[in-house]
């Protein structure tokens, strides 16, 4: 799932200044998990921008410019009317709302990460989406990841007790639990294997996946 | 895994010759000059066979450590050990600057991570880690033994300079910590410098762990100039403590109010402590040495060398 976090309030009130009619859009997939941009949430933020919200709608994937197409079309007429859209989910969903609308968006939310869900409000990240998949070498932890140095031969010097020198020795090292995994499953010399530095050039062209 | 490459540099040479080598560390701050530099190494050649120069240690912005280890070289004829750290630049600058302190006759380069970008005093800055430490390791032995860039393209000229990697014994797991040395090695190392050490029986475990990769180790030691240092030391290194007793000893010294009487006492409790762990060091294990990081603190060495060497 795409972790989002509503932006504080005073930042969304000198943002939404200029525009005298708004549209609200919400995200019944991701953001309305995370309670960040559901029908609750639209709702909320409807009343808290008072008479300048004209409309609100929560389209069911706002990253599907088909489902954009199904979901804003009802409202064209407020959509045309609004001077601004202000969007309740993550980066994607803005820009695809954006491209559909032509219209001056918004956005509500910052996009953190990937992420694993613990429960409500507790959410992790776990997937850099980096197109290279290594998850097989690593015991099922994301070195780029859950390392800040994104190492992939880790773990560095800066470890303590397990515990990663970023963040206060509050988070794990991805590399003592990748070395801790790799042993229970008997497997060190993928511990051993030497990774080769990664293409970034390769990455660099990933801006469509098409097949 | 890389043969052995020549040795290039006089560290590297004493340490092949069987010589027990201290080496030094000089650190470059938040500064346009280089006087204290070259004044700390002037006042620590005559007892070490190289220095180390700090690159931006603990995720300071100080001053590139390129120019001060060729200029420490050109002015004192002091060796340098060029350290790089893999967190403020890419692998085509560090190419780059390979090249450059191979021309300028950098003879040793010290490859290691870096502190975090967050631990410093530019917290917000793009931490780089586009190689890792191992992966530099890799970078510099094509470098050096194959003549070519990562990719393969030929470099116009050679590449002579020994490399040194880090280690910490302090490190807690240390199973994951001798794996990565065992790693590394093979990768194109010729030398390990470790993190500063005071656990007497933690550091010869370590030394014994690491035997089988038969990279000449130097133990790190940090002798302590003042209360303050030893203060600063034990809170904020990364995995490093003072022990208790030692800093309580250096805590009696700051009462005294005579500064020149300070001082003697302040030397009086570092020799009392490093001495016996130098030269325990020395008889009991196959260390190739001591890296000594007494930055500012030159004046330790000269007893320092009398009692161990």
């Amino acid at each position: 799932m795409i972790i989002t976090r509503q932006k504080p309030m005073e930042e969304i009130e000198e943002m939404t200044k200029p525009f005298r009619k708004l549209f609200i859009v919400g995200c019944g997939t991701c953001s309305t998990s995370c309670q960040t941009g559901g029908e609750e949430q639209v709702a909320e933020m409807a009343e808290k921008l008072g008479d300048k919200v004209i409309g609100t709608t929560v389209v069911e994937e706002p990253c599907d410019r088909r489902i954009d197409r199904r979901d804003l079309k009802p409202h064209k007429e407020a959509i045309n009317e609004a001077d601004a859209i202000l969007v309740m989910s993550c980066g994607s969903g803005v820009q695809a709302v954006a491209e559909f609308t032509g219209k001056v968006v918004l956005p509500a939310l910052d996009t953190l990460f990937i992420g694993q869900t613990e429960r409500i409000g507790r959410y992790h990240d776990t997937c850099r989406a980096c197109g290279e998949c290594i998850l097989d070498e690593t015991a099922g932890i994301c070195p780029l990841t859950r390392c800040p140095k994104a190492l992939l031969n880790g773990p560095c010097g800066g470890q303590v007790k397990g515990k990663c020198e970023v963040g206060e020795y509050e988070f794990d090292c991805a590399w003592v639990k990748i070395w801790e995994r790799l042993k229970e499953q008997d497997r060190l010399d993928l511990f051993m294997t030497f990774r080769p530095p990664r293409d970034y050039g390769k990455k660099s062209l990933i801006r469509d996946h098409i097949f | 895994m890389v043969s052995k490459r020549p040795a290039y540099s006089n560290l590297m040479k004493e340490i092949r010759k069987g010589k027990f080598v201290l080496t030094g560390e000089l650190e470059p701050e938040k500064t346009t000059g280089l006087e204290e530099v070259l004044a700390s190494a002037r006042a620590m050649k005559p007892y070490v066979t190289a220095a180390n120069v700090t690159d931006n240690p603990l995720a300071m912005a100080y001053m590139n450590s390129l120019v001060p280890s060729y200029v420490v070289q050109k002015e004192t004829g002091l060796e340098t050990v060029y350290q790089m750290v893999i967190r403020d630049r890419n692998r085509l600058a560090l190419t780059s600057d390979i090249l450059a302190a191979s021309y300028l006759g950098i003879r040793n380069v010290l490859a290691i991570s870096g502190d975090h970008t967050v631990l410093g005093d530019n917290k917000g800055g793009l931490p780089v880690y586009d190689l890792d430490s191992a992966q530099f390791v890799y970078l510099l032995h094509k470098l050096i033994d194959e003549g070519t860039d990562l990719e393969g393209n030929e470099v116009h000229g050679e590449v002579g300079i020994n490399v040194g990697i880090a280690a910490n014994p302090n490190a807690d797991p240390l199973e994951p910590e001798i794996l990565k040395i065992g790693r590394k090695v093979p990768l194109g190392a010729d030398f390990v410098q470790t993190q500063t050490m005071f656990d007497i029986d933690l550091t010869k475990e370590f030394l014994k762990e690491v035997e089988k990769f038969n990279c000449p180790t130097l133990v790190g030691v940090f002798p302590l100039k003042s209360f303050g240092i030893a203060d600063f030391f034990d809170k904020f290194i990364p995995g490093v403590h003072v022990p208790k007793d030692l800093l309580r000893a250096m805590e009696k010294c700051k009462d005294e109010p005579d500064k020149e009487k300070r001082k003697d006492l302040y030397d009086k409790v570092n020799m009392e402590f490093f001495a016996p762990f130098i030269r325990e060091i020395r008889k009991t294990t196959k260390a190739a040495g001591i890296h000594v990081m007494a930055v500012l603190y030159e004046r330790i060495f000269e007893p320092l060398l009398r009692e161990t060497m």
